[in-house]
């Protein structure tokens, strides 16, 4: 009997695991199938062709998608980890904390087309006086519009995190009389980091594939452009409009830009996890 | 070198639980003082009155007096001053899991700003020998990380930590309760060539523990001090008589 539940559970949870997996190498092989024949040199060097012309690449894309994940960082992170410091070490039961986190809770549910729209709405619409990039469509623009959706992911893993550092490791810091400050900062943040840079690696997937937030903000490019004062290409907003389009070239190139924009953030992520985890020493997960 | 500490009319509380009532004792330099008693007596609370950790707790609150040598800890001073000159070794080990054993070791001066790498190296290399940690982990001081050495060998970098900030008191709230008896044994002989630089105060419940090391014991029943004299006169012709029925097991 024992035996039985025993295989029955684990081929349960076996089936869950496939059930996870199934759909992710379905996806991953169907867009190598759809992708591969369209990828050369030409796509990641290469601007797009005019309509008519066959060819062409996304490499302003890429590119494009680079420097919006850039800004998007610059601001999402720092401000992320920042509120989620306050929330797990400095703010703990107070309102401001309460008001904090039902607010991070609130802005993640919010649909991303929306955070285009206020975007739009407060920095793309109206020039803000002495404000850089504002009062038209930017790079700039879309790249807060990405960061503040990166805030409440970054925010609430910073707190969960923090909280799950053993409260004797806090003790053993103040008893050596470090200031509570530096204590938090150099011990807790330092303990939870690798829980808290895995929280900024989802932030930063899960906005690498936004469209909906660039479509008021960074509007699209056909040309090369580094220009945060400028409209910007950005592989997803690139994908979109070649998706549907009625050419069958640009279906493909399509095709290709959602893998090439899959194996990026693969890529990125995994670079970030190298990077970071070459300084932790071994044991101390 | 030690200095003694001076406790005047002491009491603490958790919230509305008055968990000490009272206290006054001294605890002379240069030597290993034990606190005895059962669960939830007040002897941990006790030694976190002394250096200001027990204010750390959103409900914790302490009156009175506690000098170490000429200075009032509750009123001359800010708690992380006391905490520098106050060492503390706790129950569990808890090395800081990032960060090598040289890091460790180092933390308490290094995260209060001091840089100098050869001073460093010094400090470090003293503070391990004087916790009889060296000879084990000198060949990998920053290759391998706290946390990947033994419990006793956690609780040996603790002590090396504590005393790297040159205090003058150390705190040690059963230190040695979550080891093996070989560690506890060499924690013990720690704690015995430890007592001529410093002042030492140890929680344990282990009654053999304090009759090995320390030269006076103070025993402690809900949150008082029945009574505090020389280790040898608690356990062979206590005064009180709940102290005898502690001791010889009766209760607790």
């Amino acid at each position: 009997m024992r035996t039985i539940s025993d295989g029955l559970v684990t081929s349960l949870a076996i089936l869950a695991t496939l059930v996870v997996i199934a759909p992710l190498v379905a996806i991953f092989i169907y867009l190598l199938y759809m992708g591969t024949s369209s990828l050369n040199l030409a796509f990641f060097t290469q601007i797009p062709k005019p309509v008519g012309e066959s060819g062409g690449g996304m490499a302003n894309a890429i590119l494009g998608s680079g420097i919006l994940l850039c800004v998007a960082s610059v601001i999402g992170v720092p401000i992320g980890i920042g509120g989620g410091i306050f929330l797990a070490e400095f703010g703990r039961g107070s309102k401001l904390a309460f008001a904090i986190r039902f607010t991070a809770d609130v802005l993640n549910g919010v649909p991303s087309i929306v955070m285009g729209l206020a975007a739009y709405a407060l920095i793309v619409a109206p020039k803000i006086p002495f404000l850089p990039f504002t009062g038209h469509f930017s790079a700039f623009s879309g790249g807060v519009a990405l960061g503040f959706m990166m805030i409440p992911t970054v925010c609430r893993t910073t707190e969960e995190m923090l909280l799950m550092v053993p409260h004797a490791v806090r003790e053993a810091a103040l008893g050596l009389g470090v200031p509570n400050w530096r204590s938090v900062l150099s011990i807790t943040v330092k303990t939870a980091s690798p829980g808290i840079i895995t929280g900024c690696m989802l932030a930063f997937a899960r906005v690498a594939g936004e469209t909906a937030p660039l479509i008021f903000t960074a509007l699209g490019n056909q040309f090369w452009s580094t220009n945060l004062n400028q409209p910007i290409a950005a592989l997803p907003l690139q994908i979109y409009v070649y998706a549907l389009s009625p050419y069958d070239d640009w279906h493909r190139l399509a095709w290709a830009g959602s893998l090439v924009l899959i194996v990026l953030i693969v890529l990125a992520v995994s670079l970030v996890r190298f990077v970071t985890s070459r300084g932790v020493l071994k044991g101390a997960s | 070198m030690g200095v003694g500490i001076e406790v005047i009319n002491l009491n603490a509380w958790y919230g509305t639980n008055h968990t000490l009532q009272d206290i006054n004792l001294n605890i002379p330099a240069n030597h290993a003082t034990a606190l005895i008693g059962p669960s939830g007596c007040g002897k941990s609370t006790f030694v976190r009155c002394i250096n200001r950790m027990h204010e750390t707790n959103p409900i914790g609150r302490v009156t009175g007096t506690v000098r170490i040598g000429d200075l009032d800890i509750y009123k001359d001073a800010k708690p992380v001053q006391i905490r520098r000159r106050v060492g503390m070794v706790f129950q569990r080990p808890n090395p800081f899991p990032t960060m090598s054993i040289y890091d460790n070791v180092a933390a308490g001066l290094k995260l209060n700003g001091y840089s100098n790498r050869r001073a460093l190296d010094e400090i470090v290399e003293r503070s391990l020998k004087n916790s009889a940690l060296w000879d084990e982990v000198k060949d990998d001081l920053k290759k391998k990380s706290g946390a990947s050495l033994s419990g006793g060998q956690q609780q040996r970098l603790c002590i090396a930590r504590a005393l790297a900030v040159d205090p003058e008191v150390l705190l040690m709230d059963e230190p040695a309760s979550a080891l093996d008896p070989v560690s506890t044994s060499k924690i013990e002989d720690l704690i015995f060539q430890l007592k001529s630089q410093y002042t030492i105060v140890i929680v344990t419940h282990n009654m053999q523990q304090a009759a090995r090391v320390a030269e006076k014991t103070g025993f402690f029943l809900n949150g008082r001090m029945v009574e505090f004299d020389s280790t040898h006169k608690i356990f062979t012709n206590p005064s009180d008589k709940r102290t005898e029925d502690y001791i010889t097991g009766r209760f607790g």
